[in-house]
């Protein structure tokens, strides 16, 4: 048995979907996952603009890696995160104001958001940057997945439609709950529970 | 929401428990599930919150109206203000362990966390959203601090139970921890319309 496997770009790729999910299984970037799920258009929204700073950071952040001094590193990443993050963020009031508007303040909180500055840290600031582009697509598909998904059942049992579209008909009273903040800690509550009734088998 | 022309009073509640910052913004969730397994650390932790927040948002606040504003650099509010907050905490640390060793053997180790703690930076960009002015942005993060440390001790004085409880195999862990939380948000849901705020 060798001690160190060799791991593919693929592999780097699918671990975030689930063995290394970032919200369900490490537990980090809750913040926005569960502030921006009220439902899918918001959902998918944030995993966007998620997937526009975890890729590129982390892109930047591993070229930068051999000439980053070990003792600045924290500041030099958190320049580098916080320099995509006002792209986007400018970029969403200019082409999405509407979704914009209602991310508030989330978007620019992505920069202290743990995954992209854990990744960056862990991750990509000792691997190469084809490894480290795809740990980003990964961690992000991760993300963004799980925080449509939250959206998307919040939308669906709180107010009957998914992404806007009327689903369920008018004899559908909506469980305004599933859209109010305890919403969010029910519906992944249930989402973990059940990953972990899967990962146990 | 918080508008420019409430009073202080007003901002406070609002701040502390109506928008409570953990329950119902959702802000700081990390360490707020990652630290709140006992009572005594959660008291720390968010005094020590409190403490960070209200230095850091006043120190941004000046910033963002004495420098960014007069320069013209909007664009770079995101990046001054987590340089800022970020060196300010470290030298924070820096002097409360010169000068106040009891409290910093106190505080110490929970300094540093919170340089990565949302809820400060978030403070930091609200009281700019809202257009507080100075007295009203620390009236706001006084609130915001306090809501942070009274959800943070209740929580790990309910989690500290529910370790003993027999819980549902599947359920065990974080599961049960965020089905608390839902329900404690949903009681803090109950202050919304108080003072019609």
């Amino acid at each position: 048995m060798e001690m160190k496997k060799k791991v593919s770009p693929w592999q780097e790729l699918t671990k975030g979907l689930f063995r290394e999910n970032p919200i369900l299984i490490i537990m980090l970037g809750l913040c926005g996952a569960l502030a921006c799920s009220t439902d899918a258009t918001n959902g998918a929204g944030m995993g966007i603009a998620f997937t526009f700073v975890m890729i590129c950071s982390n892109v930047v952040v591993s070229l930068i890696r051999k000439i980053t001094p070990n003792q600045i590193r924290i500041p030099v990443f958190i320049t580098v995160i916080s320099t995509f993050v006002t792209i986007i963020d400018y970029a969403m009031k200019a082409y999405a104001p509407s979704l914009s508007q209602s991310l508030g303040v989330f978007v620019p909180l992505i920069v202290v958001n743990c995954i992209v500055m854990g990744r960056a840290e862990a991750f990509a600031s000792k691997n190469g940057v084809l490894a480290s582009l795809m740990d980003g697509i990964g961690m992000s598909i991760g993300f963004g997945v799980v925080i449509t998904l939250m959206g998307a059942i919040r939308e669906f049992f709180g107010a009957g439609t998914l992404f806007g579209a009327q689903v369920l008909g008018a004899w559908y009273p909506p469980v305004l709950i599933f859209v109010l903040p305890p919403g969010a800690f029910l519906v992944i509550g249930f989402l973990m529970a059940i990953q972990q009734r899967i990962m146990k088998r | 929401m918080i508008s420019s022309d409430m009073n202080l009073f007003l901002i406070f509640l609002s701040a502390m428990i109506v928008n409570n910052i953990l329950l119902i913004r959702f802000i700081a969730l990390c360490s707020f599930f990652g630290i709140s397994n006992n009572i005594q650390t959660s008291v720390g932790m968010g005094i020590a919150v409190i403490f960070v927040m209200v230095m850091a948002s006043s120190i941004s606040w000046i910033v963002y109206h004495f420098i960014l504003i007069p320069f013209d650099l909007l664009y770079l509010r995101t990046a001054a203000f987590i340089l800022t907050i970020a060196t300010f905490v470290q030298l924070e640390e820096m002097v409360i362990r010169k000068m106040f060793p009891a409290l910093y053997r106190a505080m110490g180790i929970y300094l540093p966390l919170i340089v990565v703690n949302c809820a400060v930076l978030a403070a930091a960009f609200l009281i700019i959203d809202y257009n507080l002015s100075f007295i009203k942005s620390l009236v706001y993060t006084i609130g915001v601090g306090g809501g942070y440390l009274v959800a943070i001790v209740m929580f790990a004085a309910i989690r500290e139970r529910i370790a003993l409880a027999p819980i549902p195999k599947s359920f065990k862990g974080y599961p049960i921890t965020f089905i608390t939380a839902s329900l404690m948000s949903l009681a803090f849901l109950g202050f919304k319309g108080l003072f019609g705020l």
